[in-house]
């Protein structure tokens, strides 16, 4: 999304921190310290506590949530160098923020490039606010990598279209108030018949059915659509627009998957203390099991060469003005590591790390297990793995397909 | 690519055409036709001492240009890309060992010559065929060196030898009590077994108990600098070369399963070069240096290895060929990779360093 250059003095800068400093002081909520959002969860929603409430309204009503986006539909409208001032002073304050989700981070990116004005009006504030929960409608039964075969289809009834076809692995659809759907509006083009739609999962004619996962969680669902009538304005863009549309909303999907890291940042503890904790220590206080240090080593440099790869792209980008050519390989590379990781740590623990449920097995200890079976899914979604290997190959390496 | 300012950038280009104009692998077929056992070509290096890149790490006190360790890295990954033959990297280590651990009167007699390329150095450290500084046996007594050094890289043209003994390390001239005894190995560049019988040695007293390490970290970042600039080449051929030739009746760059093993050497390549440029960056900053050194030479050794596979494997039986130039790098690539540390030897470093 569109940041205003960095042009202020520092000396104005030093002034927003203090705005910020007074600001946490003023509305973070103590009890607060070092817990995250409530809607954040891979597991659905938690009841949302008043305190939790209290400091998502005051982070929204101030549009800090998403601190980049523009003031006038509700965004914090900060310069780049401001939300990192907010994201340090939040850190230092154990805050979190509580505005989250699938409309912070792919749809409101993507209505503030190619929205009309009303729908900016409609859709962001309530976005900036996190009242409003979305869900992502692309995937059906036959249309996975293949995304363009998608048959969904919107009928085009004068005032309304008439929505029919069948959705799936729509994560947190059960709990979402709206839908951005791909839909097919012309059968006799792949790629030009489909139109991007937003659609209210309480219409009438949708239906959710919860998937339960290896994990045992059910965070995603199969969504059922017969006869649903969406209004006009919901469309996004012009009709056939929306495999472009599309497309641009996943590249901030992947953007946002990238960092990799969140599965191993939720596994804690580095592996060389767990290992400590789980396996046998020599005299001096390494690793007794030598080959087991060894492959622990082992992840950790490749994992250090991830982080700064993740930073030099970042830079990278930042100095040409645009994408940085190994942005591509980002996702790619931080799913695999935070696999691998988890599978190494089940494995230092032996069968401790693979609790199910009950006795026996700590808090941490069962949230892992979970964790591991959960982080499957980042090498699937989002583009897999051999997707990601076919866009590197053809669009960065000009490997071309045979003609 | 790190973000360079416009002098490193300058000096990248200039190392770049000198190195794509002036020494192209086919100069390093020259040196090694002609069997001289020094292997490099000595107006190449005087060339190189001229544009003053055998200085990029010498205080300017002492005839260098103190450009730092990333630009210092920006050439030698450029020279890498063309196996260009020289003591550069060795001179420069040498250099820094005295930079670091000298006293006022030895780098006044050293530094300046080599920071102009008139005076070659290098390290003298390893006594078997693994990097292991822990166990060192040469020894000294009264001024007087003895023990023997295996595997000494660009032995045959130093002036220099900045040798590791028990107590620390010592700078030892070629001539009496030094003798050569050549190691040919698959790179065909210049390494020697170095026998030091009671050679005259004067002790680098400075530099604090890390001296060793100190310099090794540096002999780990810069040589994974050579090997960035290696993979970075047999990456660029290999692409190259899937793209023109055709089986099939089409050509091989079409072939998913091809695709896919060049999509992940190029994420391999990626963190490589961020590591390398991480550990260049560390020295630069002076901000933990040893972690990232190993990171630096362990990603270098990981991803080399399988790039230098993978590009004979890629380029079918033309790459198996001495006219082809891909096995020079094959074989290159094995050396460097046991030099400064193994793959085991730098995790189990990582693993030291991380206190477990
Ligand atoms: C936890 C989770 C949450 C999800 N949430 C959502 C959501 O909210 N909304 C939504 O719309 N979708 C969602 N998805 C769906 C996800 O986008 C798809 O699973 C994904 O696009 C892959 O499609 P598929 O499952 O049909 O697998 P397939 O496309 O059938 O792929 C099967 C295997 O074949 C490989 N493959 C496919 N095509 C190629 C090719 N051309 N070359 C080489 N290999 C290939 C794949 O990489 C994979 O390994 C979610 C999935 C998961 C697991």
């Amino acid at each position: 999304m569109a940041t205003q250059p960095d042009l202020q003095p520092p000396n104005e800068n030093d002034a927003f921190r203090e705005e910020v400093r007074e600001f946490l002081a003023a509305n973070f909520p103590s009890e607060l310290r070092g817990k995250g959002s409530a809607l954040a969860g891979v597991d659905g929603p938690t009841e949302e506590s008043e305190a939790q409430r209290k400091w998502r309204e005051a982070m929204g009503s101030r549009g800090w949530g998403t601190p980049t986006w523009p003031k006038e539909y509700g965004g914090g409208g900060l310069s780049r160098r401001q939300a990192a001032i907010l994201n340090e002073e939040m850190a230092k304050a154990g805050a979190y923020n509580p505005i989250g989700g699938m409309g912070v981070m792919m749809f409101g990116p993507t209505l503030l490039e190619y929205g009309s004005e009303a729908q900016k009006k409609e859709h962001i504030p309530p976005i900036c606010r996190g009242e409003i929960r979305w869900c992502q409608g692309y995937s059906e039964p036959n249309a996975g990598s293949d995304l363009a075969n998608l048959q969904t289809t919107a009928e085009d009834k004068g005032d309304h279209y008439l929505v029919n076809g069948q959705k799936t692995w729509t994560s947190g659809g059960q709990w979402a108030d709206k839908c951005f759907c791909l839909v097919r509006t012309d059968k006799s083009d792949k790629h030009k018949g489909i139109s991007f739609l937003l659609i209210d999962m309480d219409s009438p004619g949708v239906e959710v059915r919860p998937i339960q996962m290896i994990s045992g969680m059910s965070p995603f669902c199969e969504t059922f659509f017969t006869d649903v009538k969406v209004p006009k304005e919901n469309l996004v863009g012009e009709e056939g627009q929306g495999w472009t549309i599309g497309k641009r909303l996943l590249q901030h999907e992947r953007t946002n998957l990238s960092g990799g890291g969140s599965l191993a940042r939720m596994m804690g503890a580095s592996l060389a203390d767990i290992a400590k904790k789980y396996v046998e220590t020599d005299e001096t206080g390494a690793i007794a099991d030598k080959v087991l240090r060894d492959r622990i080593a082992d992840f950790e440099i490749r994992w250090n060469a991830f982080l700064l790869t993740a930073r030099r792209a970042t830079e990278e980008s930042k100095a040409q003005g645009g994408v940085s050519e190994i942005s591509s390989v980002l996702k790619k590379l931080g799913t695999k590591l935070g696999q691998e990781r988890a599978e190494l740590t089940i494995e230092i623990m032996g069968l401790q790390g693979l609790g199910w449920e009950g006795e026996g097995f700590t808090e941490a200890e069962l949230a892992g297990v979970r964790a591991w079976l959960f982080g499957k899914a980042t090498t699937i979604y989002g583009g897999s793995t051999e997707i990601q290997n076919n866009i590197i190959a053809k669009r960065v390496l000009g490997m071309l397909d045979h003609q | 690519m790190a973000v360079l300012n416009e002098e490193q950038e300058m000096l990248r280009d200039m190392a770049r055409d000198w190195a794509t104009n002036e020494s192209p692998v086919a100069a390093f077929r020259k040196v090694r036709a002609s069997g001289a056992p020094e292997a490099f070509d000595r107006d190449a290096y005087t060339a190189m001492g001229q544009m003053g890149w055998t200085g990029i790490i010498v205080p300017e006190a002492h005839g260098g240009s103190d450009f730092g360790w990333l630009s210092a890295g920006l050439v030698v990954e450029e020279l890498g890309k063309t196996l260009t033959a020289s003591p550069l990297v060795a001179t420069t280590l040498a250099a820094t060992a005295i930079v670091l651990g000298g006293s006022e009167e030895q780098k006044a007699k050293w530094l300046p010559k080599l920071a102009s390329g008139e005076a070659i150095g290098t390290l003298a450290i390893d006594e078997g065929p693994h990097h292991n500084p822990a166990k060192v046996a040469a020894s000294v007594s009264g001024g007087k060196l003895s023990g023997t050094k295996a595997f000494v890289h660009e032995a045959h043209g130093a002036d220099l030898f900045v040798v590791a003994a028990t107590d620390g390390l010592y700078l030892v001239e070629k001539g009496d009590g030094v003798s050569l005894s050549t190691r040919k190995l698959t790179d065909q560049r210049s390494h020697a077994e170095v026998t030091f019988d009671g050679a005259a040695a004067d002790k680098l007293a400075g530099g604090g108990d890390s001296l060793v390490e100190d310099v090794l970290d540096r002999a780990r970042i810069l040589t994974a600098c050579e090997m960035l600039g290696m993979a970075q080449a047999v990456f660029d051929t290999t692409l190259e070369y899937l793209k023109q030739r055709v089986q099939f009746n089409q050509v091989l760059a079409t072939f998913q399963a091809l695709q896919h093993r060049m999509a992940d050497l190029f994420g391999d390549l990626a963190m490589m070069r961020s590591a390398v440029e991480g550990g260049l960056q560390a020295l630069d900053s002076g901000f933990g240096v040893p972690r990232a050194a190993t990171i630096a030479k362990a990603e270098a050794n990981r991803v080399l290895h399988a790039i230098s596979r993978e590009g004979v494997q890629l380029h079918g039986g033309i790459g198996m060929t001495d006219e082809y130039d891909i096995g020079f790098y094959l074989k290159r690539a094995r050396v460097v990779e046991a030099s400064w540390g193994s793959s085991a030897y730098l995790r189990d470093r990582f693993a030291r360093i991380g206190g477990y």
